[in-house]
């Protein structure tokens, strides 16, 4: 139990996905003018990397390891979770139309974003079992959530200022960007 | 070589399963859309704009496919995208005649005595909120240009201390008029031209004192017009669009020149 929530942990603040190990940056920066809006885009994303670390955990040990094929798992992923979101999204239009709507087109954009295919990738790497790929892709994704819900935040106040005229736009977003990333460096001394 | 065949079979496999897989999901979780709601997202201009009042074009799309919205839903579309709508939609389109924003006031620089207080953020709704004055008219155009913020199309530009549109670029989404904080901008018929440019509802003789180009009530307009077009009201004379014939007789006779011909602005 104390070592799933260290994963949790150090998967959302210590090596978190956006500003720690630059994964989904161009949803990072392309989704945070609102902050409801990369809400939603958070909330799909836990949805979809919590179940894509899953079935991700599940083929790579009853498939791919026992065949000897593991130099095939970068492909093999990014095949099943395109799929996967395929099927969680027609799922969700049949059975929870409520989600689909709240989601909308996020959950389709998500397929393209590399942090889900980068979770499924170092859970492998790290050797986690199941459950342990199951909460660590959770953990990465409310990394990501908390990430990008700051960085609106951030940006809807930007908006707000006086700016000179060469930081206004993209600029001052990356320089926010860049200053969210060394402060979440200093969870790195959670680590233990 | 053996693993370079078996590495083949296993992927073609899984491709396999998984292309069955989504067949099988799509036929299993298919869900009726209406054709016609595609259909009629195609003819919408597709700006997400918001201007019907629902969450972009295929909100709105949706709703009228549902029929909930009606065919002439889309004010930024007009004419020939309501009928396009209306031949899929089955219905003889209303005629809907397309609106351009008009701003009611002509309370330029030099023709009022600007003797504002009001020092703060060059906001137009900030600058209503404060209470202080911004020129000495209470009722004119405060010129920061709120309206031209939210304009889509840069069809609006503050020239000399009043908003003016440009005809030829609005589009009469409607979002300036929600803008205004004085309630300055209406939508008027694209055809028509004749309307009042001032919104001042004080008396004659407080409205000289602070404009020189404002309406006075004076009813000379009223008694001008053959259809009963232009009517006075809390001493502001205002144009029935539906009725006026553009004859423009109620312009030559305002002795303050408020009634205006609006022509189109070069921006």
């Amino acid at each position: 139990m104390k070592s799933l929530i260290l994963i949790i942990v150090g998967s959302a603040l210590i090596h978190n996905v956006v500003l720690n190990q630059f994964l989904g940056i161009c949803s990072f920066l392309g989704v945070s003018k609102q902050i409801k809006a990369s809400a939603s885009l958070g909330v799909a994303v836990i949805f979809v990397i919590t179940i894509a670390s899953a079935v991700a955990s599940l083929l790579y040990d009853y498939v791919l390891k026992p065949l000897g094929m593991d130099f095939m798992k970068t492909i093999v992923f990014i095949l099943v979770i395109a799929a996967l979101v395929q099927i969680v999204e027609m799922f969700l239009k049949k059975t929870a139309p409520a989600i689909y709507t709240a989601l909308g087109i996020y959950l389709p954009l998500i397929t393209t974003n590399c942090a889900v295919l980068g979770v499924a990738l170092t859970n492998v790497q790290n050797g986690y079992n199941f459950i342990e790929c199951v909460f660590s892709g959770f953990g990465t994704a409310v990394g990501y959530t908390l990430a990008i819900v700051l960085l609106a935040s951030i940006r809807t106040r930007i908006r707000e200022e006086d700016l000179p005229e060469p930081l206004r736009g993209a600029p001052i977003v990356l320089i926010a960007a860049a200053l969210m990333s060394i402060a979440f460096m200093g969870f790195s001394s959670l680590a233990f | 070589m053996q693993i370079i065949i078996a590495t083949t079979v296993v992927l073609a496999l899984i491709g396999l399963v998984v292309g069955v897989g989504l067949v099988y999901a799509g036929k299993k979780f298919h869900v009726e859309v209406d054709e016609r709601e595609t259909a009629v997202r195609e003819c919408l201009p597709g700006n997400n704009c918001g201007a019907c009042g629902y969450a972009g074009c295929d909100a709105v799309a949706a709703a009228i496919a549902r029929g909930e919205a009606p065919v002439n839903a889309c004010p930024v579309g007009g004419a020939p995208v309501t009928e396009k709508i209306g031949a899929i939609m089955g219905v003889s389109a209303e005629a809907q005649e397309k609106k351009v924003a008009f701003v009611r006031c002509k309370g330029s620089c030099e023709v009022t005595h600007n003797q504002g207080n009001y020092i703060g953020i060059p906001d137009c709704r900030a600058a209503a909120l404060s209470g202080l004055n911004v020129t000495d008219c209470d009722y004119g155009c405060l010129g920061f240009g709120s309206c031209v913020q939210v304009c889509p199309q840069h069809a609006i530009k503050v020239v000399d201390g009043v908003a003016v549109v440009d005809r030829r670029k609005c589009i009469g989404c409607g979002l300036c008029v929600k803008a205004c904080p004085k309630g300055l901008i209406e939508l008027m018929p694209e055809s028509k031209h004749v309307a009042v440019q001032c919104s001042n509802k004080d008396r004659g003789p407080q409205v000289k004192k602070v404009c020189s180009a404002g309406c006075i009530g004076c009813m000379l307009c009223t008694r001008q017009c053959e259809v009963g077009a232009i009517t006075v009201t809390n001493n502001l004379a205002h144009v029935e669009y539906e009725s006026c014939v553009q004859c423009g007789k109620c312009a030559e006779k305002c002795p303050a020149k408020v009634i205006t011909m609006p022509v189109r602005v070069e921006v």
